[in-house]
């Protein structure tokens, strides 16, 4: 009985040409998307990428935010006061511990910001030195791949464009940038660099920041376009052969403008992703460097400045080279893996 | 069409127009690739001339150079009586004449949309003075083609195939150009969506007074199109005559093969026809034979083929052939 109820009845109606509303009702046009929005829809779905990407969030405004209200100063010795001799306890403390003037204050009924990572030797606050260590990496690495991508993509797509005998000249140049061994490059261009650098800064704005970072930059945009260069010259070439960008010419269009309006917007996405993925190579390298005393100048931080700090008293304070490592490879780690997932999502042709 | 031919104006003119590709092939060992080698012939204002010829004999690069998109090796393009020399001839030049391209697919830029890709020689030459001219611009443009206004915003890829050569057209007729180059602009289609797309070529050339280059493979939508058809085999060209004629009597032996390829739908007379074959490969454009470059397949070649190139000759009022023995044969 089921069975029978369940068949299909046609009826003549059912064979009527359909009306105006219901050929209304069928034909919907597919909201209009772009590439972009079709990637960030696969992104979105990408668990592994999301993280990532809230972590690297986290820990960017925290870097940028915290220093603003925390009370304790990256470069502050508590403890020292002028004219007064220096309270030893504040030195060396271990996390959430407090020294013996703080002790007698909250005795009192003041409150006090605890150390969270405790102290350096020279009883600096461990946690705001971590959280400014994280800034001076992330900016370094920021502008690092800036300066990459700026130059590579300058140099890349003229190479890619022009062709002939500028693209040969330039590639020869990659290729022995390439064959130089890049770590012993980079500690003797920051050795020297720091030597030219270092008094002609005196006085100007640059001093602030040191010139150990300006030559870590310096060294950045000598060395690290290549791959870059390389990458987006191997796209404009595929790219140029298109029949759009003949187009172009045949409209009059000049070499800037088919870069420009053409070549660049469609590789984008591999633009995006490789800078992405520069980032965090820049913020290894910058803490390789500084780790070496190559780095930032002190008492400015830098991650790798504090992991080599902490060489010193390992045995008795093994947290204080944990805790940067563990900061580097959370950054490293989740830029990596949000490079990987924009690629992904952005480029499913470079899958694999 | 018929009242224009009879003026008979050149308004582009082909002078022993030659390209050669320079081919590296190891170190210092420099070949040339003779895409195109010595051709000559006028295109008359108004009329439609189809250049037809098996694939790589240099058609395409026949149309791209004669529009300087390549540097042509030697010889001279002549635009209404003045030679096309300078960067200035050039770009005046490309004010007058467009292109539109064989793949509808690789010919719009993916990531930009409809009325960007339509008004882009308006935007590079600087055409347009306001966005609100260069919307009114595009919208006509669109209407003319056939597409609606709501298009102008979409991207290339939500289109169709005969839609995207549409939206091709479009912007070869955005700088209301006298002079089109029309690359196998219906190879692509399905043959329903070629038929909308050649009346619409045929409709727009009335119009506004264009003239065509239209360079095919498929003889029967030449054959329909063109007013004259020229006939290139390996770089040279062989044959060049009013489309009636050369279709129903050609001269030239390569050409008499060719038009005995072209489907018969009766297969009555199919089958009476006689196919024309030739043995043998098309020679490279690398190693071209020496004198005529047909001979090495040529039925009725002689030892003078072998050794002297034929010119193309004027055997009656505006039919050109290019062979020794055209007399005899």
């Amino acid at each position: 009985m089921d069975k029978q109820e369940k068949e299909l009845v046609l009826t003549s109606q059912d064979f009527e040409p359909a009306s105006e509303e219901e050929k209304a009702y069928m034909v919907k046009m597919r909201p209009q998307t772009t590439a972009f929005q079709d990637g960030m829809r696969r992104l979105r779905k990408n668990k592994v990428a999301m993280v990532s990407f809230w972590v690297i969030m986290l820990i960017t405004l925290s870097a940028i935010l915290i220093p603003f209200f925390w009370p304790y100063k990256y470069e502050t010795m508590l403890g020292m006061t002028p004219g007064k001799p220096v309270d030893a306890s504040f030195q060396n403390l271990t996390p959430f511990q407090y020294s013996t003037s703080e002790i007698a204050r909250q005795e009192s009924g003041e409150k006090i910001v605890p150390h969270i990572f405790g102290t350096d030797s020279s009883g600096r606050d461990y946690f705001i030195r971590v959280i400014y260590g994280t800034r001076i990496s992330l900016i370094v690495g920021f502008f690092a791949s800036m300066i990459v991508l700026v130059i590579g993509l300058f140099i890349g797509s003229l190479s890619g464009y022009a062709g002939g005998k500028v693209d040969m000249v330039i590639m020869r140049i990659v290729d022995i940038i390439y064959s130089l061994p890049d770590m012993l490059m980079v500690i003797l261009l920051a050795t020297v660099l720091k030597q030219v650098i270092g008094d002609s800064l005196e006085g100007t704005m640059l001093a602030k920041i040191g010139s150990n970072i300006i030559s870590l930059f310096i060294v950045f945009a000598l060395l690290y376009w290549v791959s870059m260069a390389r990458l987006i010259r191997g796209q404009i070439l595929s790219l140029r052969e298109q029949e759009y960008v003949l187009a172009a010419q045949a409209a009059g269009a000049k070499g800037s403008w088919v870069i420009k309006k053409h070549l660049i917007p469609n590789c984008i996405s591999v633009i995006v992703i490789s800078t992405a993925l520069q980032i965090p190579n820049a913020i290894f390298t910058e803490s390789f460097l500084s780790f070496l005393g190559l780095g930032v100048n002190a008492p400015m931080p830098s991650l790798g400045s504090l992991a080599s700090d902490a060489l010193n008293g390992i045995t008795s304070y093994p947290y204080r080279l944990v805790i940067p490592a563990i900061v580097i490879s959370l950054i490293v780690l989740s830029l990596n893996l949000f490079g990987d997932g924009l690629r992904d999502a952005f480029d499913p042709k470079l899958n694999g | 069409m018929s009242n224009q031919k009879t003026e008979k104006e050149a308004l582009v003119q082909i002078r022993n127009l030659k390209k050669y590709f320079p081919i590296n092939n190891g170190f210092f060992s420099v070949q040339q690739l003779k895409a195109v080698d010595d051709i000559s012939f006028d295109i008359f204002e108004g009329e439609t001339l189809g250049l037809v010829g098996e694939s790589g004999c240099g058609k395409t690069t026949a149309g791209r150079t004669i529009l300087q998109l390549y540097k042509p090796t030697s010889g001279q393009v002549i635009y209404r009586g003045k030679e096309i020399k300078e960067k200035r001839d050039i770009e005046e030049f490309r004010r007058k004449a467009t292109m539109v391209f064989q793949d509808p697919y690789s010919s719009l830029d993916p990531r930009m949309t409809v009325a960007d890709i339509i008004a882009e020689p308006l935007d590079v030459q600087k055409r347009v003075k306001s966005s609100a001219e260069r919307r009114e611009k595009v919208l006509e443009l669109l209407s003319q083609v056939g597409l609606n206004s709501e298009h102008a915003s979409r991207y290339a890829h939500e289109f169709s195939g005969g839609q995207r050569q549409r939206i091709g057209i479009a912007r070869a007729l955005a700088t209301e150009p006298d002079f089109i180059v029309c690359d196998e602009p219906v190879s692509a289609l399905d043959v329903s969506i070629q038929a909308q797309i050649i009346n619409m070529f045929e409709q727009l050339q009335e119009q506004m007074k264009l003239t065509y280059l239209f360079i095919a493979h498929d003889l029967l939508v030449v054959r329909h199109i063109s007013d004259r058809i020229a006939v290139m085999y390996l770089g040279h060209m062989v044959e060049l005559a009013k489309s009636d004629v050369i279709c129903d009597h050609p001269l030239h032996p390569y050409t008499k093969a060719l038009m005995s390829a072209i489907p018969v739908p009766d297969p009555k007379i199919a089958r009476a026809n006689k196919r024309i074959e030739f043995s043998g490969e098309i020679p490279s454009p690398l190693h071209t034979p020496k004198g005529c470059p047909f001979h090495t397949r040529c039925p009725y070649a002689t030892d003078v083929c072998k050794e002297s190139v034929p010119q193309l000759k004027e055997v009656e009022t505006g039919r050109f052939v290019a062979c020794h023995r055209i007399g005899e044969i």
